[in-house]
């Protein structure tokens, strides 16, 4: 796989943009997933999904080759969610939720045209509860547990992505843990 | 009960799998003797299992073409030669095609000055090479951009490159030339004459091994 990887790399650097596109298809669902759980919205992760891979393609000069691409790949889709956040406006989206309501979005006010079975309205109702409480923590917080327990890596990986000390990354995922665990006891 | 220091750490020390062995022995026994620290263990291990839960999601249709629609625009260099790594057959019959006309071309360019087979006996006089009256010429004759007029006698093929034989008629019929004479005037009639130069040249060679 990650020979595969390399070659196409190779064929990229060389200026063949098409085999870019092989690279693209093996990482966009789990690019598109970790813009998706740092940011909640999938309009916003898919903006910052496409972006990450066309700024990786614009500086893959600057990849070193002896790395992990998917370190560096998910680093530069971390870094654009987290400066998403940073400095969010209030943007609207339909499956944003609706101030004052308790968990209801525009799609709420939409007539639905399929009627879903009760059990999948209820796992639905669910994960986004889940995806709300994740949400909510902070920002620090939310990327080291989207990558630790989501993205499946380890804790080295996590450091180097985010560019911080192991021990930082300790904290924060027990910081996270302790807060995911205040806000889902009741789940 | 008072429960031990650390023990939350612990917990997430537990959680990380990095746990020295005798901090997870007491951890261990503490969590089996205290029913708050059990509690508050396995809210812990809910809150991971329900992220983990989350199904895993896929990106939109049409993100891998989107992506590579907002790429900028790649060399013109690497799509000629992509083009050519995906039709080898056609990239070699077009070289092959540029190749040859280059070179016959190039060959047709090159034997615009005069010239003519050596030979004892023959007179060239203003681009028009003479055989004299009474004179035999024995071996094959070609003159290039020149006239021939043939007097005497050729024991030989009789050939002329842009130019004329005079008198070829009555010459031929006469039996002055023993061999054949051709004249090579059109471009095409050139290269066909190459061709069946070439191939001539190709037999002999093959006879001369056997």
């Amino acid at each position: 796989m990650e020979a595969l990887i390399k070659k196409r790399i190779k064929q990229v650097l060389k200026g063949d943009q098409s085999a870019y596109g092989e690279i693209v298809e093996i990482y966009k669902d789990k690019v598109f997933q970790l813009c998706f759980r740092i940011l909640g919205n999938r309009h916003e992760a898919e903006d910052m999904a496409q972006e990450a891979f066309i700024r990786a393609y614009v500086n893959i000069s600057s990849f070193n080759i002896d790395l992990k691409f998917s370190t560096w790949l998910y680093r530069i889709a971390t870094n654009l969610c987290i400066d998403r956040i940073r400095k969010k406006k209030p943007d609207y989206y339909l499956d944003a939720e609706v101030s004052g309501t308790d968990g209801l979005t525009m799609y709420s006010q939409i007539a639905s045209d399929t009627i879903l079975p009760e059990d999948e309205i209820e796992s639905l109702e669910l994960q986004e509860t889940i995806q709300r409480e994740i949400t909510k923590l902070p920002e620090k917080y939310r990327s080291v547990i989207v990558l630790k327990y989501i993205e499946e890596l380890s804790l080295n990986e996590i450091s180097e992505i985010l560019d911080i000390p192991l021990g930082t990354v300790k904290t924060r995922i027990h910081r996270g843990r302790e807060a995911l665990r205040h806000q889902l006891r009741n789940v | 009960m008072k429960c031990p220091d650390n023990i939350v750490l612990y917990m997430h020390e537990y959680l990380d799998e990095e746990i020295e062995e005798q901090d997870e022995q007491l951890l261990k026994k503490h969590l089996q003797t205290c029913p708050k620290c059990q509690s508050y263990f396995h809210e812990l291990e809910k809150a991971i299992a329900l992220v983990q839960s989350t199904s895993h999601i896929q990106a939109p249709s049409n993100f891998t073409e989107n992506v590579m629609a907002r790429l900028p625009k790649e060399k013109r260099r690497v799509g000629v030669n992509r083009w050519f790594r995906h039709h080898p057959l056609l990239t070699a019959a077009s070289l092959f095609i540029i190749l040859m006309t280059g070179s016959v071309f190039s060959t047709w360019n090159k034997d615009h000055e005069f010239s003519v087979t050596k030979q004892p006996n023959l007179v060239v006089h203003n681009n028009t090479v003479i055989v004299p009256e009474g004179e035999i010429i024995k071996g094959d004759i070609t003159v290039r951009n020149g006239d021939l007029q043939i007097e005497g006698k050729v024991e030989g093929d009789v050939t002329v490159i842009n130019g004329q034989i005079n008198g070829e008629n009555y010459l031929a019929s006469a039996g002055h030339v023993t061999g054949e004479i051709k004249e090579v005037n059109e471009v095409f009639e050139w290269i066909w004459y190459h061709i069946k130069k070439t191939s001539k040249e190709l037999v002999s060679v093959f006879q001369d091994k056997e």
